[in-house]
């Protein structure tokens, strides 16, 4: 590992709204080269295009024009079942509003992304127990999401975003809901996924605190990269 | 690969205040369902499972009832003795001369009168028809101005119990027992001594024969022989054929109950519908995030399905719930052929109950069809920018 091995390239990327007559740019030519193992947060204002970029990335959005390879793979060319596939075995996520499903237990939603795969049922029991166990919440494994606090949602959906071992996680203003305290123990997981297991994190933020875990910063501004 | 089931059944169970009136809609469609089949059902085999195969009933040549044929004497002295009708261990022709006549009778509660059918009968003709039988009392004694009524008309009509007397015209007749017909026609009867019946209400005629032929060739003979004699002016048929076709009445009752499921099935179906794309519509985000994790949109479409059907089906057990509650429950009806009261029971059988749930299913399945596409076809990332 003495050259680090890049993981997303980037080329010449644009988003493209167009609204009748108005025509937004979300993202403008980026070109960008995320190397394995980092923990990079996307940093900007509100409505400079994190969001779209990281969707684009976690292939989820689809860009204008420009490519996006992800491990050799142009996400941007994969087909809609392609992309569905690629996700649950590449991509982990995690989102602001922490997305669980409202009548599934902790243990359930975790297990959610492994019922796509060939595991048997007690394989995928040990993984989620091991997802549950890394985020410290083992004990609440039989909980619904409306019996956990703000931040024990996020750790389980970042148990949910790491259960399949993906070599990507992906989380858009994963503090955003939280208070400061559940904020630093979300922060601090993200850091020791990329730190201690070798994944690479890409987290959008715009709290400059939340950026401080993260290896290296990039900055969005009016689509484009700034620094 | 699909959804967990217990994510469709949850969803269908947790929203049960929004989804209580799609419920109740289906159930009340399944319930008016089952019930008017259950009524025709009853109906039909109040007359349908009459009879024994091996039997055969001349009725005049152009009545459509018993009751309104009319067979003069020597009739019964030209076929009594023909070699086609077997004969008992005493050696007697196994052949019944019956007279039916219909009398007007109070129902109980002062409810009004209705026609109940008087049937004279012979001891041959009580040996012919083995369905029928005694539950209480003790049967007439030729003579003595005695009948016995049929169970389920005693429930209705006024001096039927045990021990009570009736009058009609000049004949006051005493009940001293009940008779059962095992959902037969003959539950809709009261039996009393043939030659009694005539010269008590002045019948000269007989109004059938009830015949036993010696085996299935004897009986194609004597229906032959009997149709084609132009002495007779009779009409031969098997028993249960006859009263198959007195089966016809419940057909519309059966269409009433179809048109009235169809068009309430309409309304349910929308009721579905609007309970489905509210629930939807209020996850669509949640729909987005599976997806994003690796869902199909087909799996995402058969995890809905399930649950609009899974919603419909306790809908329809509901109904089948309701409606069984009837069942066996006896009323009674004027039968078109003999304008006497016929009683029947709601028959809810387990076949009726399977159609009232698959037609139940049909309905969620229907309501929720369009609800569960459109929230598939959306794109992932607009499903997840959903608010
Ligand atoms: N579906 C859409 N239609 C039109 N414009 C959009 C849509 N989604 C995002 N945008 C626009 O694209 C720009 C970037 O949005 P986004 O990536 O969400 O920004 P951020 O995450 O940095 O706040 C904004 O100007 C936003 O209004
Ligand atoms: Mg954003």
């Amino acid at each position: 590992m003495s050259e680090p091995e890049s993981i997303v390239t980037i080329r010449h990327l644009s988003k493209i709204y167009a609204q009748g007559d108005i025509q937004v740019t979300a993202l403008d030519d980026i070109s960008l080269v995320i190397a394995a193992g980092e923990f990079l947060t996307l940093m900007g204002p509100s409505g400079s295009g994190k969001s779209t970029l990281l969707h684009i990335i976690a292939g989820i959005d689809r860009p204008t024009s420009g490519e996006c390879l992800v491990q050799g793979i142009d996400v941007t060319k994969l087909n809609e079942s392609q992309l569905a596939d690629w996700r649950n075995q590449n991509v982990g996520f995690v989102f602001q509003t922490f997305n669980l499903i409202p009548v599934l237990t902790a243990f359930e939603n975790v297990e959610l992304p492994l019922l796509l795969t060939r595991l048997g049922h007690a394989q995928r029991r040990k993984l989620v127990n091991t997802a549950l166990d890394i985020v410290g919440l083992a004990d609440r494994s039989h909980h619904l999401p409306k019996q956990l606090s703000g931040g024990q949602e996020q750790r389980v959906a970042i148990a949910r975003a790491l259960v399949t071992d993906p070599k990507l996680v992906v989380a858009d203003e994963p503090t955003g809901n939280l208070d400061s305290h559940s904020a630093q123990e979300v922060l601090g997981i993200l850091q020791s996924l990329s730190r201690q297991v070798g994944k690479t994190v890409i987290m959008v933020t715009h709290d400059p605190k939340a950026a401080a875990f993260g290896s290296r910063s990039i900055h969005l501004e009016k689509g484009e990269l700034t620094n | 690969m699909a959804l967990p089931l217990r994510y469709s059944l949850r969803n269908a169970l947790v929203r049960w205040r929004s989804t209580v009136a799609t419920v109740l809609g289906i159930a009340l469609v399944v319930f008016v369902f089952v019930l008017l089949q259950s009524l025709a059902a009853g109906i039909e085999k109040s007359s349908g499972n009459t009879g024994d195969p091996r039997n055969l009933l001349v009725v005049r040549k152009g009545s459509t009832a018993e009751s309104a044929s009319l067979i003069g004497r020597q009739n019964l002295q030209d076929i009594r003795y023909l070699p086609e009708i077997a004969r008992n261990a005493a050696g007697e022709p196994v052949i019944s001369a019956d007279v039916l006549v219909l009398v007007n009778l109070p129902r109980r509660l002062h409810n009004g009168e209705a026609n109940v059918l008087l049937r004279g009968v012979t001891p041959r003709g009580m040996e012919l028809r083995p369905q029928v039988h005694l539950v209480a009392g003790r049967w007439f004694v030729p003579g003595h101005r005695e009948v016995v009524v049929s169970a389920k008309l005693a429930r209705r009509f006024a001096n039927f119990d045990l021990g009570s007397s009736f009058k009609s015209g000049s004949a006051t007749l005493t009940v001293v027992g009940w008779l059962a017909g095992g959902g037969s026609a003959f539950d809709s009867e009261c039996w009393l001594d043939a030659d009694e019946c005539r010269s008590l209400f002045e019948r000269d005629m007989y109004s059938s024969f009830l015949i036993r032929p010696v085996d299935a060739a004897a009986a194609a003979r004597l229906i032959d022989r009997i149709e084609n004699d132009r002495r007779f002016k009779l009409k031969a048929e098997r028993e249960v054929d006859y009263y198959r076709k007195q089966t016809m009445t419940a057909a519309p009752i059966k269409w009433l109950g179809n048109f009235l499921a169809v068009t309430m099935s309409v309304g349910a179906v929308f009721a579905a519908m609007n309970t489905m794309y509210a629930a939807v519509g209020a996850r669509t985000r949640e729909i987005g995030t599976l997806r994003v994790l690796g869902f199909r949109r087909r799996s995402v479409v058969l995890a809905l399905l399930l649950e609009g059907g899974f919603l419909a089906l306790l809908g329809g057990i509901l109904g089948c719930a309701i409606a069984f509650y009837w069942n066996g429950y006896t009323t009674a009806t004027m039968g078109m052929e003999t304008f006497s009261e016929i009683v029947f029971e709601f028959r809810v059988t387990p076949r009726l109950v399977t159609e009232g749930l698959i037609f139940a299913v049909a309905v969620g399945l229907i309501g929720t069809a369009l609800p569960a596409i459109r929230a598939a076809r959306l794109p992932v990332i607009a499903a997840l920018k959903a608010i």
